[in-house]
């Protein structure tokens, strides 16, 4: 019967109850898919960044990250190579690079970049080049004149396909080189920066421009999208320990990129705190709601005192129709945030037109939000938890009512 | 043992800065199975004299019993469930939950006292029936007129077999008809139950009816007169 009462209290004012319900659904709603939208953004900010010549794993020189040059190259690339196919799963890709700043130049322009020397085949599935479109043809590994350079950069040298640039660097005897590249094609990249900041040739194409033949200065692998942060960090450990005879540096992703798993470490407590901001004007709203029902209804918890009904009971009481109130509200929240979330996570959200900010944060032009069963947990359980909580001043209020009080103010 | 005794009670109510005593050393017994009205014009103390031996209410002054039992000694928990198990009110607006129908506001108190769904039933379906409303049991307080909402009230101060009705002007809202039907109603079960009634009114009809009749003024008993 309490059930059947507090069910039927709350439509004793369908308006004010279709107003609150409201207000908590949107509530609800809004915690759900924010979270998924922070949850793809932040999902495609690492993506980029993996996919951003940096892989799962990384092999480099003890000295190289700290002063990239040549002559911090990877000694012995074959044994490491071996040794970490051993250790690895199958699905693992890999493959060897030389990364080393350099200098662009056409007739017309002059500019910094990042020299990268690729297997090109090898990079499917590792880095975005290996599946970025390409206007013109690819480099192929065999290629020792042909560079594929970014549509940003041939625009901004006002240059095409069939044209030529010099690529100069240091060599890996300290002496400056220099060679001449024909532009065999041009990628699209995710972001313009990425497009101005890489400039690609074939993995032999490199070793002679720097002079330095079977030699690289990274190996990056990839691993399965579904490895969990814990089978990374093992593998890791176990790729160090396979490696220990090579004099070589091991880094997982979370290593090589800090300020992301800094992020990532706080996105929880940002998504917390967001959720309690939506329930502190959620919460106005439930306090002011249940309020008004409570005065209202003076009289009648007054009788109920009159007839014998304990205060804990009256509390039980007014907690359960705002029980109710909260489950409709989330409940309906729930499938509204994630309709909602599930027609975005199949277009994508288009921020092009912030295509500047999003660059900046590394963040992809196509956002896709990504439900995630703890959120929904978590947004509906704030909002039951917190609304109970608040609940509880006017139920104490109801609770505390006088009969002689009550019939004395009506 | 008498069913309600008071002695000495005072009840002084603060209005701003001003004082006013609704209640001046009364002292009352009234006995198991009695039919008294408690009578005189407003403010002469009727209300409160009730709100004092229903344990609604605390005296500035005196002591109320109920059946043997001290409200003094009492804590409000005890006397939360003195009044569920031993006393029943009837209120002048009748006071039932609009959101029940009449059989389920007769239950409620039998759901308070914990007796089960089946019994719960029955004993709500027989009071009706007793107080005539047989065939408005699924009626909800605002599909019932004003006469069979006060017997639903009474109803529901019966149906936990209490020993003392107290009522608060219950023919005050009732048209002569309706009122004459109600006390009739009352008196039958006071014979046939033998619990105690208590009113307070200025209702004539109601003061005819009574077997006893305190007449109040100015909070204080002016007469005492048994018929």
């Amino acid at each position: 019967m309490y059930t059947q009462l507090a069910w039927r209290n709350i439509w004793r004012n369908p308006r004010r109850t279709a107003i609150i319900l409201t207000a908590i659904l949107i509530g609800v709603a809004a915690m759900i898919i924010l979270a998924a939208l922070m949850r793809g953004m932040v999902g495609g900010m690492v993506e980029n960044a993996i996919d951003n010549m940096v892989g799962h794993i990384k092999i480099q020189h003890p000295d190289y990250r700290s002063d990239p040059d040549i002559s911090h190259r990877l000694s012995e690339v074959d044994g490491i190579s071996k040794a970490l196919k051993i250790v690895l799963p199958e699905s693992a890709r890999i493959t060897q690079r030389i990364r080393i700043d350099g200098v662009v130049s056409n007739a017309r322009e002059t500019a910094g970049i990042e020299i990268v020397g690729i297997h090109p085949e090898s990079e499917i599935g590792i880095s975005f080049i290996g599946t970025a479109p390409v206007e013109g043809s690819p480099i192929t590994a065999s290629d020792k004149n042909g560079v594929l350079i970014g549509a940003a950069l041939a625009k901004k040298f006002q240059t095409g396909i069939g044209k030529k640039l010099v690529v100069a660097t240091q060599r890996g005897d300290g002496e400056s080189g220099s060679r001449a590249f024909r532009i065999r094609g041009i990628f699209h990249g995710d972001m313009e920066a990425t497009e101005k900041a890489y400039l690609f040739i074939s993995l032999p194409a490199a070793q002679r421009l720097v002079h330095e033949e079977d030699s690289a200065t990274e190996i990056a692998v990839t691993l399965a999208r579904e490895t969990s942060g814990k089978e990374l960090e093992k593998l890791v450990m176990q790729c160090r320990t396979a490696l220990e005879p090579f004099n070589v540096s091991v880094y997982g992703w979370k290593d090589l990129l800090p300020a992301i798993t800094a992020y990532l470490a706080m996105f929880d407590v940002f998504l917390l705190i967001w959720f309690v901001v939506i329930f502190i004007a959620m919460g106005f709203g439930i306090v002011n709601t249940v309020l008004m029902a409570v005065y209202e209804r003076m009289r009648e918890f007054g009788l109920l005192k009159a007839i014998g009904m304990r205060p804990a009971r009256i509390i039980r009481m007014v907690m359960g129709e705002s029980l109710f109130l909260l489950i409709l509200g989330c409940t309906g929240g729930t499938f509204f945030g994630l309709g909602v979330t599930c027609y975005f996570a199949e277009t994508g959200i288009d921020l092009g037109a912030f295509s500047k900010g999003t660059e900046m944060w590394g963040m992809s032009r196509i956002i896709l939000p990504v439900i995630n069963a703890s959120d929904i947990l978590f947004a509906n359980a704030v909002v039951l938890l917190l609304g109970l909580l608040v609940s509880i001043y006017p139920a104490v209020k109801a609770a505390r009512f006088t009969p002689v009080e009550t019939m004395r103010q009506n | 043992m008498s069913a309600v005794t008071a002695r000495d009670v005072s009840r002084i109510y603060t209005q701003g800065d001003v004082k006013v005593t609704a209640l001046d050393k009364v002292s009352l017994t009234v006995e198991t199975g009695e039919f008294v009205a408690l009578a005189g014009p407003s403010g002469s103390g009727k209300t409160t004299l009730l709100n004092l031996i229903g344990g609604l209410d605390t005296p500035d002054g005196g002591e109320v019993t109920v059946n043997g039992m001290a409200f003094k000694t009492m804590s409000s928990s005890d006397l939360a469930e003195l009044r569920l198990s031993q006393i029943g009110f009837v209120f002048q607006s009748y006071n039932l939950i609009p959101v029940l129908t009449a059989e389920e506001n007769v239950e409620y108190i039998l759901r308070l006292q914990g007796v089960g769904k089946k019994e719960r039933k029955d004993r709500a379906r027989a009071i009706l029936d007793d107080v005539g409303l047989e065939d408005k049991y699924d009626r909800k307080p605002s599909q019932l007129s004003g006469g069979q909402q006060q017997r639903v009230a009474v109803a529901r101060a019966l149906v936990s077999n209490p020993t003392i009705i107290l009522a608060d002007e219950p023919t005050a809202n009732l048209d002569s008809k309706t009122g004459d039907s109600l006390l009739q109603m009352m008196r039958e079960m006071n014979e046939k139950h033998k619990v105690t009634f208590i009113f307070s009114t200025h209702d004539a009809m109601v003061m005819e009816a009574a077997k006893r009749i305190v007449s109040m003024k100015d909070g204080k008993i002016a007469e005492d007169k048994t018929k």
